[in-house]
């Protein structure tokens, strides 16, 4: 598999210092008080995992983050530059990728043509090509399927597509929102060896999981969410020793 | 006439009105396609061009430019109706639909109906009530096959509307900006999410919608040899019939469905009395929204978003 | 002032000009200059006022203003909400009662369309205002009372009062028959559908000359009858007495118009009312809640055309002549641009927009021509900056703003 180089548009940086940091960051849909002042710090290179109940707010804070829903108070700063008054596009044009809750493949377009949306703001051709054969790399799967329409790929292969085409823009920060959900076990885990590689690459990644177990055995960092508030933060080694965390969320 | 020549006058007729209906349906599920509004205002946007078309050529033939350079003013009327209807596209989505787009359903009809009704007194206002006279500049010259007629400026519309379906269609398939409309049609928020600026790929769709639109407005004004402000209601209706039935949304759809309804009109005319034919065009429609909303090449159609 | 405004107003002042220009400049073959710069030039001086008025906002005078008069401001609308309703209502009432009395032929007959029109609006209301279902059609149903009667009473001699139940149960009917296929359909498909039928039955009108007359119209409706007692030589006899005049026909419209107001507030407060207004905020909710979606659905077209089928009837009655021109889709539009301008569900919205729209611009007559064109514009304009009306409907002003996002599945 070929290496790719993605540092360069990392700057060299302290190790560890945050790459992404939410300050008090409170959400609302309509009248629900969907976040209530959530702060963490995802360190830079960092595979970092936000776990807890359904309903408890994670998906909301991924698309707070990406400015898809607006966060009615507190910071959102990435590399130091405040983004939670961007709007999604502008989020995207920073370094950010996410591949949302239902992976939200283009249904009627191809393979290749998603893959393509996910380079849409690169200009660099050549480079465009050696990342999309990287991808390729990545989810050999795919490249069988490239002329196929997204639609009709199984789930699995969908959300292969889905990180493939956020990988695509060479994003410096990759939020994935419930990567195992419907999945085959085995896949599951093949989907998780990737984003360990992935991570390799110097992706930092933000990982939100049904799968608490999976999530925290990958991760650097864990935070744990309850309905709205994130209520544990800890490095995920000693979460997975946690007995709260044991006893709510990894079923023992 | 004898019957094989019958059928291919048929078919020339067919194919000719299915043209128009075709380019005008493909505005509509464009526009329909993005933002899931039907453009109620686009028959006026189509008369629009028709008028347009007339004030270019009337102007182009008082300086006696028609004659010594045809072609030229061919490009020159469609191009400036096409250009301006398209500005126009933009106003109104700009002004009227924009700033609903996270309204309800209503409110976004209301609104476009209202633009409906104010583009044509607009028109009739400022160009009177009565049909205007395009000028005559294809004359009736033609050719023959066997006894069927087809005339050079049916070949022409026919022609120029391959062409620009075609370009349509390379248009959306491959280029950057025509995937990002299809992306933005399918998934907007995820298009949005990936840095795609879903306010130009609306704004250009309501370039091109509407400017295929005047086209067609062009084409029937100087085929029929007139315009008048009300005129793009029939042609409205008839048009998002075709839209409908080849699937809203899908742009082969469109062209498909404007066959099937140039085909249809095509062969009532030739057989049934003519008054009922705008009735039965009515019954079409209802029908197909009633028994396949999602049309013929459409995907499914949701029926509980509102 | 903000720069980025003065860009806007140039911007805006460009496109109009190039919207503007040509279509209005070439109404023949040349190019009217003067007639085309002064209407550019009269829209840019409405934009240049806008950029005024933002700039001053944005200087804050008119917080300042509004801080120093607020005090003032709010007693005045203290005093004014405590009226009751009461007396305002007593009050219209009496203003409408008597203005017959005080106007001329030709205004009493503006009275007449007025209220007709209103009549119209409340019906409409029933079916977009409370069960929300978007009617693009509903002057058929105007239509099919006007011709119901035309009908009834040149074939069969039907007065005018006997007509009116037939006629009511004919619309009734035939709003179920126009209700039936859109029952599953969606807001833009279900408007669709429905400016399909309203053009179906005109058409059939149209065309159907050997029921109709097709374009020429019935002709020759008697006028509705009243009968009383009075003595006479002959001792105690009753007395027909054939609304004729103007101000008959008046205080004949005006109390159908006083039933349909308190009908549709009966409706409104009622059960089925509050079913409809379920259906119309969340249908699969109100199904599943045990709402019968289908027969209320149906029960609000038969509704509605019930009332416009009696106002039908007088129209018809009132003129002795009908036609179908008089049943075009432009009609419909102007039915339901009253009941949005007025306020989707808002009764006394209804009756204002009805005044607004139809009174004002008779008295405004020069500028006739242009009244449906500040309509369309109307309409788009309310939609955008003021969607829920002129006096809004408490209930309609939260599903009018901006829906509420969903929450995704955490």
């Amino acid at each position: 598999m070929k290496q790719m180089n993605l540092l360069p548009r990392i700057e060299k940086m302290t190790v560890k210092e945050p790459i992404l940091v939410l300050k008090d960051v409170h959400t609302y849909y309509g009248n629900i008080h969907a976040l209530k002042g959530i702060s963490c710090d995802i360190p830079a290179g960092d595979i970092v995992c936000l776990i807890g109940a359904n309903g408890a707010g994670k998906s909301t804070t991924l698309l707070t983050i990406f400015g898809v829903q607006r966060a009615t108070q507190g910071e959102i700063r990435f590399k130091g530059h405040p983004i939670h008054r961007l709007r999604p596009e502008q989020v995207a044009a920073k370094g950010i990728s996410q591949t949302p809750e239902g992976r939200q493949i283009f249904p009627r377009m191809t393979t290749l043509e998603n893959l393509e949306m996910g380079a849409y703001l690169r200009n660099d051709k050549a480079e465009v090509a050696k990342d999309m054969e990287w991808v390729f790399g990545l989810f050999p799967v795919l490249k069988d399927r490239t002329r196929q329409l997204g639609g009709t790929l199984s789930g699995g292969e969908q959300q292969m597509l889905a990180i493939g085409r956020a990988l695509m823009s060479r994003p410096e920060l990759l939020l994935l929102d419930e990567p195992s959900l419907g999945l085959a076990p085995k896949l599951v885990e093949k989907i998780f060896e990737t984003i360990l590689e992935i991570n390799k690459m110097g992706v930092t990644i933000f990982l939100v999981e049904q799968n608490a177990h999976m999530a925290l055995s990958i991760s650097n960092r864990g935070f744990v969410m309850e309905t709205g508030r994130i209520v544990l933060t800890d490095r995920a080694a000693r979460l997975l020793e946690n007995e709260k965390v044991k006893k709510a969320y990894l079923g023992e | 006439m004898d019957n094989a020549s019958f059928i291919i006058q048929q078919l020339i007729n067919a194919i000719f009105l299915g043209s128009i209906f075709s380019l005008i349906a493909l505005g509509y599920t464009m526009v329909y396609g993005i933002i899931e509004l039907i453009n109620f205002a686009h028959g006026e946007l189509f008369t629009a061009g028709a008028f347009i078309g007339i004030i270019v050529l009337a102007a182009l033939q008082q300086i006696g430019f028609v004659e010594t350079h045809f072609v030229l003013t061919l490009i020159f009327v469609f191009g400036m109706s096409m250009a301006y209807v398209a500005f126009l596209g933009v106003a109104i989505e700009h002004v009227a639909y924009k700033p609903l787009r996270k309204a309800s359903r209503l409110a976004a009809i209301l609104s476009a109906l209202g633009m409906s009704i104010f583009l044509s007194n607009g028109m009739m206002l400022s160009q009177g009530v009565s049909d205007r006279a395009y000028p005559a500049i294809f004359g009736l010259k033609g050719f023959s096959i066997l006894d069927a007629r087809i005339t050079y400026g049916q070949v022409f519309i026919i022609v120029l509307s391959l062409l620009l379906m075609v370009t349509l269609n390379m248009f959306v398939n491959w280029s950057k900006l025509g995937k990002a409309m299809r992306a933005t049609a399918q998934n907007q928020t995820m298009a949005r999410m990936l840095g795609i600026d879903i306010d130009r790929t609306i704004r250009v769709t309501f370039m091109i919608g509407p400017a295929l639109g005047a086209a067609a407005g062009v084409m029937v004004g100087m085929y029929y040899g007139s315009v008048r402000f009300d005129m793009g209601f029939i042609y409205m209706i008839k048009a998002f019939a075709a839209a409908i039935l080849g699937g809203i949304g899908s742009i082969p759809g469109a062209v498909l469905g404007g066959m099937i309804i140039g085909g249809v009109e095509v062969l009532w005319s030739a057989f049934l009395p003519s008054e009922w034919k705008d009735v039965t065009t009515f019954v079409v429609l209802i029908l197909v929204l009633y028994l396949r909303p999602s049309g013929i090449l459409g995907e499914h159609v949701s029926e509980t978003r509102v | 002032m903000a720069k980025s405004d003065f860009k806007k107003f140039i911007i805006y002042s460009l496109f109009l000009g190039i919207l503007i220009l040509p279509m209005v400049g070439f109404p023949g073959r040349t190019f009217e200059a003067v007639r085309a710069f002064t209407i550019w030039g009269g829209i840019v001086g409405i934009l240049a006022l806008w950029l005024l008025n933002k700039t001053v906002r944005r200087s804050g005078v008119y917080q300042r203003t509004a801080t120093t008069f607020s005090p003032l401001k709010n007693t005045v609308l203290e005093k004014f909400y405590k009226l009751p309703t009461k007396y305002a209502i007593l009050a219209l009432l009496i203003a409408v009662a008597i203005y017959p009395l005080l106007a001329n032929n030709y205004m009493i007959d503006v009275g007449i369309t007025c209220l007709i029109y209103i009549v119209l609006g409340l019906g409409l209301n029933i079916v977009v205002g409370l069960a929300g279902l978007l009617d693009l059609g509903y002057i058929a149903f105007y239509a099919v009372g006007a011709y119901s009667y035309s009908l009834l009473n040149l074939h069969f001699g039907i007065s005018f009062w006997l007509s009116l139940p037939i006629g009511i149960i004919i619309g009734a009917i035939f709003g179920c028959i126009i209700g039936y296929p859109t029952l599953r359909m969606r807001g833009d498909y279900l408007a669709i559908v429905t400016m399909g039928f309203g053009e179906i039955i005109r058409l059939v009108l149209n065309n159907w000359d050997k029921l109709t007359k097709g374009p020429n119209g019935l002709l020759g409706m008697s006028k509705p009858t009243v009968i009383y007692p009075a003595f006479t030589e002959s001792g105690l006899e009753w007395v027909v007495y054939s609304l004729r005049s103007l101000h008959a026909l008046y205080y004949l419209m005006f109390i159908i118009a006083v039933l349909t107001v308190i009908g549709v507030r009966r409706l409104d407060n009622s059960r089925i009312g509050r079913a409809w207004v379920a259906i119309r905020e969340d249908e699969v909710a109100a199904e599943l809640s045990g709402v019968p979606t289908t027969w209320l659905k149906l029960l609000a077209y038969a509704m509605g055309a019930a009332f416009a089928s009696v106002v039908g009837a007088f129209f018809a009655a009132k003129l002795s002549y009908t036609n179908p021109n008089f049943f075009i889709f432009m009609e419909s539009c102007i039915v339901l641009c009253i009941v949005v301008l007025g306020g989707v569900g808002s009764i006394p919205g209804v009756i204002l927009a009805g005044i607004v729209l139809i009174a004002v611009p008779e008295v405004f007559r020069e500028f006739q021509d242009y009244r449906m064109l500040a309509f369309g514009l109307a309409m788009a304009a309310m939609m955008v900056l003021r969607p829920e009306g002129l006096i809004p409907a408490t209930r309609r002003k939260r599903e009018l703003h901006e829906t509420d996002e969903s929450s995704p599945e955490d």
